[in-house]
Order: C-alpha cells, then sequence, then structure tokens
C-alpha cells in the first residue's frame, strides 16, 4: 500500500462522494457554531423549510461579542445583545446544545471544545471562524468555514471541499528558556510570510513538537491560518491521550481503550509524501514579537525591524503603509519602545498554561503604571483554574485584575478595544489594521513577552 | 431549489486596489459584523480606509474616486487573508462588484465568494500589473470577463489570460445552482455513510 500522511488519513475517511473534477463531500463529526457566523446560516436554512439534521453533533457558545465584566447583567450594546439572543433562540428551536454565558462551561468557542473533550483525534471539526485550527492539535482535520458552508453542514452534516495540498513543518531540537509555541508559529510565519501555506493543510511534526504539552500545541495549530494554511495537525501520542482522559465528553472504560488503540493509528507512514516540506531548528527560535500589520511581520525580541531596502513597488508601498500605521520607522530596533496595554487572553493563548507562565512571571513584580492590561480567561473552566491554583492572588498584588471569559481584544466586538494609536502587546492571533479596534497598534507576542512588557513598560525580553 | 444569480459575461471599467495583504478586517471590520441578516453590508466595505474618522469620505481611498467604477475589483496578491467571515465576500457583492481579480487569494475568502456568485479571478503578476497600468492611464479601460471560456481580457492592452476555476464550481456559477441542493440529493448517501 502507497505511505498516506495523517490528513489523508483522516480525510479520506470522511470522504462520503467525490464529484468528479470537483471538490469532495467531506462528512463533519463535530460542528462548533458562535454568534458572528451562524445567525444568517439558521434562516437560510429556515427558508428553504429545513432543520438542523444532526444537532446532537452541533455545539454552541457566544463568544466574540460578550463583555468581559459584569456577565450576570444584560449585554449592554444592543446588536450584541441581539446576536446573542439570536443564536439563545436558534439553539432552542433546533435543539443544539448551548453553553451560554451562564453556563459553567462557557468559553471561547476553541478553548471549551478541547477541554470539555469534544474534540478529539481523527475528527473532521468545523466552525465559522478561521481558528478553528486549533483542534487540529488533537490529531483532527479542523478548520474554518464561511457562512453558507455552516448552512450546508446544518443542512447535511457535510460540506463539499476540495482536498487541500498536504505541507509537513518540522522543528527539531530544543526550543531555549522562556521561548514558548507561539514563538514558534510567529517564527514560521516571519519565514514562510502569510500566505505561503495557502492551499495547504500542515502537519507540524519534529522532536521539538512532540515536546510540546497540549496547550502550547493548540497554540501552534491556531496560527496556522495566519500563514493562510486551511489548518495544522499534530499526530495524537500519550500526551493528547493524557489530556483527553476523563474529560467530560472522551469516552469511559472500554470504549476509551478502544479509542486509544484507534488514534494511536493515526500518524503519518514513514515515505508518505508531502507537497511542501519545511525544517527549522528550534534553537534558531527566539521570544517573537510583531511590529507590522500582519502576522508574518515579526522578529526576534532583539532584532530590528526590516530596512526594507530589498523591497521594490508594491511589496514596498505596503511594507512602508504597515510602518506608517504602527508609527514605526524601517531598521528600528523594537526592545525598549514604550507599550500601553497588554492582553492576556483569545482563543491562542487563553488557556490555563497561558496564566501559569504569566503568573509565573509577574510573581513578586509590578504593573508599570502606565501600562492597561486585560487577562482575559479563554473559559469558565480556565477562570475557575486560575482562582484555584491561587493565581489571582499573584496577579492582583503585581496590580493586575482577572476579567471573564470571551474574545474580547482580539477583535475588539466587545468594549475592549485599544484606543487609537495605542501599543497594544498582545497575545491574540492578528496584527492587522484596527483589529484591535480602530486605529489600535498591536504587537503579537507569547504570554511571557506580554508579562515581560507589562511590568517594565517597554517591549522586553522575558529571558532577562 | 433557491437560485443564487448565474454568472454570465461581464464587460466593465475596473476598481484598482494595489495593495498587498488585504485582509478580511480591512474589507469589513469586525464591528459592522453584528448583523443578524445579510444586507447592507456594502455600506461598509473597507469601512475603515473609505471614511475618515469624524464619518466623512476620505476623498484618496479609490472607492470614493468618481473616476473609477465598475463591476470588478483589481486587487494586490493575497487578497482575503484572515478571518472566515463571509460577510466579506457579502459586503464586497452588495457594494456591486462581481468579479475580484488578484494574482493570489486566500483559501476561505475564495470559497466564501464563490458561494455568493462573485468570480474570484486569479491572474498572474504580470496581467495584474498590466490591469494595473491600463487603469492608470484610463481609468475608464475595460476588461472583458468570460466565465465560459475562462477568459479575462484587456481590451487596452489587447491581452487575454486563461484562469482556473473548479469545474463543479463554474457549473454552479453559470446555472445558478447552489451546493446545498446537491447536499440535500445526497441524504441517503450520507445516512448509510454514518452507519459504517
Amino acid at each position: 500500500m502507497e505511505p498516506t500522511t495523517l490528513f489523508d488519513k483522516i480525510w479520506d475517511a470522511h470522504v462520503v462522494n467525490k464529484i468528479e473534477g470537483g471538490p469532495s463531500v467531506l462528512y463533519i463529526d463535530r460542528h462548533f457554531i458562535h454568534e458572528v457566523t451562524s445567525p444568517v446560516a439558521f434562516s437560510g436554512l429556515e427558508s428553504r423549510g429545513l432543520t438542523v439534521f444532526r444537532p446532537q453533533n452541533t455545539v454552541a457558545t457566544p463568544d466574540h461579542n460578550v463583555p468581559t465584566i459584569e456577565q450576570h447583567l444584560p449585554i449592554r450594546e444592543e446588536l450584541s445583545r441581539k446576536q446573542v439572543e439570536t443564536l439563545t433562540a436558534n439553539c432552542e428551536r433546533h435543539k443544539i446544545p448551548m453553553f451560554g454565558l451562564s453556563h459553567k462551561w462557557h468559553g471561547i468557542v476553541h478553548i471549551i471544545g478541547p477541554e470539555l473533550g469534544i474534540t478529539q483525534p481523527g475528527m473532521t471539526i468545523v466552525c465559522g471562524d478561521s481558528h478553528t485550527s486549533t483542534h487540529g492539535a488533537f490529531g483532527a482535520i479542523a478548520f474554518g468555514i464561511g457562512t453558507s458552508e455552516v448552512e450546508m453542514v446544518f443542512a447535511s452534516q457535510c460540506i463539499l471541499q476540495p482536498k487541500p495540498k498536504k505541507m509537513r513543518i518540522n522543528v527539531e531540537g530544543k526550543l531555549g528558556k522562556n521561548v514558548t509555541s507561539k514563538d514558534i508559529a510567529l517564527y514560521v510565519i516571519a519565514k514562510i510570510t502569510t500566505s505561503g501555506g495557502t492551499g495547504h493543510f500542515i502537519e507540524f511534526a519534529g522532536s521539538a513538537i512532540r515536546s510540546l504539552s497540549m496547550e502550547a500545541r493548540m497554540t501552534l495549530c491556531n496560527m496556522s491560518i495566519e500563514c493562510g494554511a486551511r489548518g495544522g495537525m499534530i499526530a495524537p501520542d500519550e500526551t493528547t491521550f493524557a489530556y483527553l482522559k476523563g474529560r467530560e465528553e472522551a469516552p469511559k472504560g472500554a470504549a476509551w481503550d478502544q479509542k486509544v488503540a484507534e488514534w494511536k493509528k493515526l500518524k503519518t507512514d514513514e515515505n508518505a509524501v508531502f507537497d511542501t516540506e519545511y525544517t527549522f531548528d528550534a534553537a534558531d527560535i527566539t521570544p517573537m514579537i510583531t511590529y507590522g500589520t500582519n502576522p508574518g511581520m515579526g522578529v526576534g525580541v532583539e532584532g530590528s525591524i526590516p530596512t526594507g531596502d530589498d523591497l521594490t513597488g508594491s511589496d514596498l508601498a505596503t511594507f512602508l503603509k504597515s510602518l506608517e500605521y504602527m508609527g514605526f520607522k524601517p531598521g528600528e530596533k523594537l526592545k525598549g519602545k514604550k507599550i500601553d496595554y497588554v492582553f492576556i487572553g483569545s482563543c491562542t493563548n487563553g488557556r490555563i498554561e497561558d496564566f501559569r507562565q504569566f503568573a509565573n512571571y509577574i510573581k513578586g513584580k509590578k504593573k508599570a503604571s502606565w501600562v492597561t492590561a486585560w487577562i482575559v480567561p479563554g473559559s469558565k473552566q480556565v477562570e475557575q483554574q486560575i482562582r484555584e491554583e491561587g493565581l489571582v492572588e499573584i496577579m492582583e498584588s503585581a496590580g493586575f485584575a482577572l476579567r471573564q471569559p470571551g474574545c474580547s481584544a482580539c477583535l475588539a466586538m466587545n468594549d475592549d478595544k485599544i484606543p487609537e494609536g495605542k501599543y497594544a502587546v498582545s497575545t491574540s492571533n492578528r496584527n492587522f489594521e484596527g483589529r484591535q479596534g480602530p486605529g489600535a497598534r498591536t504587537m503579537l507576542a507569547s504570554p511571557l513577552m506580554a508579562a515581560a512588557a507589562a511590568v517594565s513598560g517597554v517591549i522586553s525580553d522575558p529571558r532577562e | 431549489m433557491i437560485m443564487i444569480e448565474k454568472f454570465t459575461k461581464i464587460v466593465s471599467s475596473a476598481v484598482p486596489l494595489p495593495i498587498e495583504n488585504v485582509d478580511t478586517d480591512q474589507i469589513i471590520p469586525a464591528r459592522f459584523l453584528k448583523a443578524v441578516e445579510r444586507k447592507g453590508f456594502g455600506e461598509n466595505l473597507f469601512r475603515d480606509w473609505r471614511y475618515r474618522k469624524d464619518g466623512t469620505p476620505n476623498p484618496d481611498f479609490v472607492l470614493n474616486n468618481s473616476k473609477y467604477s465598475g463591476t470588478i475589483l483589481v486587487a494586490g496578491k493575497n487578497f482575503g487573508s484572515g478571518s472566515s467571515r463571509e460577510h466579506a465576500a457579502w459586503s464586497v457583492y452588495d457594494f456591486g462588484f462581481r468579479v475580484v481579480v488578484s494574482s493570489f487569494f486566500a483559501d476561505i475568502f475564495k470559497g466564501n465568494v464563490l458561494n455568493n456568485g462573485l468570480l474570484p479571478i486569479q491572474v498572474s503578476e504580470s496581467f495584474l500589473t498590466g490591469m494595473f497600468e491600463s487603469i492608470e492611464k484610463n481609468p475608464s479601460a475595460t476588461f472583458e470577463v468570460d466565465l465560459e471560456t475562462q477568459t479575462i481580457r484587456n481590451n487596452s492592452l489587447g491581452t487575454e489570460f486563461i484562469f482556473d476555476i473548479n469545474p463543479y464550481k463554474k457549473e454552479c456559477l453559470l446555472k445558478g445552482y447552489d451546493d446545498i441542493d446537491y447536499l440535500l440529493s445526497l441524504k441517503k448517501e450520507i445516512e448509510v455513510f454514518e452507519m459504517k
């Protein structure tokens, strides 16, 4: 038999039908939905006189719009409130399980799926959100879809998809101290650009990847969309099984043993061929920070913004436009630059490990007086864990306050907006113009980089 | 059966946007994603580039320049990167565009526009440069798009480019078919698949 990749194995097992010269009909195991990209899909479905085909394979949570303080009160902003109410009504009508604001399992959709054990190896998972790639950390095919496709999944539990090309990114060796998977992600995107992965599905492999925790793997797979890839995945292993065991929706008893035996087969065969392959040395990766307006515009914290000397035409114009927006000059060093805001959270870095790293770094230190910090857990369960582990006390004595779960300042659909012209070191995933509020200047980094910036008030190296 | 608008031939002038990596947050910022109905998104297309902070139109932005018009949007490479928000495709369509030309498209955006009767045409860098130059010389320069023959023609230069499109999606656009009707026709097969 021809050697196949992990991606091939899962994809091929989910093809219901293939259109000659066209896309495949791919069966979807789990469909996550939220309040922003689902309402038009529900109304489209209903205008056809249909109901959701497999509501029990669907899970809903409101996350994009929700406030991160006083969640027990009605949402003040009318349009946000209406979107959340619409989701609630749609889920009731179509019998879809929903973890609303008051539910103990509420949180960002890409945080709660894994922490409840809904996300499992070998599955196909979609959501009307590009960061669905997060779930690939479990050895699943998970990718973001548009609202028309959400409607397709509602109607048929299937989606029409052309099979993407395959890419493998190997990271070998040992990561340096205080270098995290966020740094791997920003390093890789800086190397292959924001469109380097377009048309591909990535498998991350190599010894540095194997040594990552599940939380760290999720951060990396989450960011795979930022190099243009449909998704990223990591073959399941003992780390994966240990994370899943005992979680709410994970198989139990004999079913667990049987599943683990199946999951162990989910790996790329030796000699399987990828369309594109890269190998990086973990030792070359340092704490990263972005200076521009796409996630590929990143450098090591000790590095400088490129001079742009090698660029011409629209490449140069785009580079200069980006620096102008950020208020930076070509060739400048970033270290030591004053910052105004710090955001810890999002589906990229809103898990317990991220808050442990943050708390561990700031312990015994004080927040810089001019910095506003928003510390936003990814879910109620993460919030609970932060409290149980005593991290809140550490944060509070350093001058930080813990907020409530939601997407928050990652995309600023709620009130958590970075003001115009202000610099934010953010653990989220996108530094696009206006992403964190009109005129906001975002610098993407790891929770440790954000912690270092929060206490020093300037871009700092967390290794020092 | 729900029909989407059929795509036929288009002859039109074009609106140039020679910026690379235009992400979906630029096409439509997140704060305009709060509607629960699909309408009126064209008003907020390129919102933060199109309007100044006080809400008045930014005269430097191409959509506010009356020299440029037409149903074809021509953009720099890697157009539509970032979020999966279909609102981006809706806003481009709702504004009145029917074709988007670039030398490279982000995957999700490309899928989204195809599902909304909007044709993404990926051309070579040189053909794209030719288009930008022709529009710069003459803002009324016209281009012809023929989906049947998969051809885009730059009438000023007399150059043509044959573009790729998935044959299934081509058929859908030409006939105004929609994917859900097709998927519903497979219900039996899907149920059999689930039993496996």
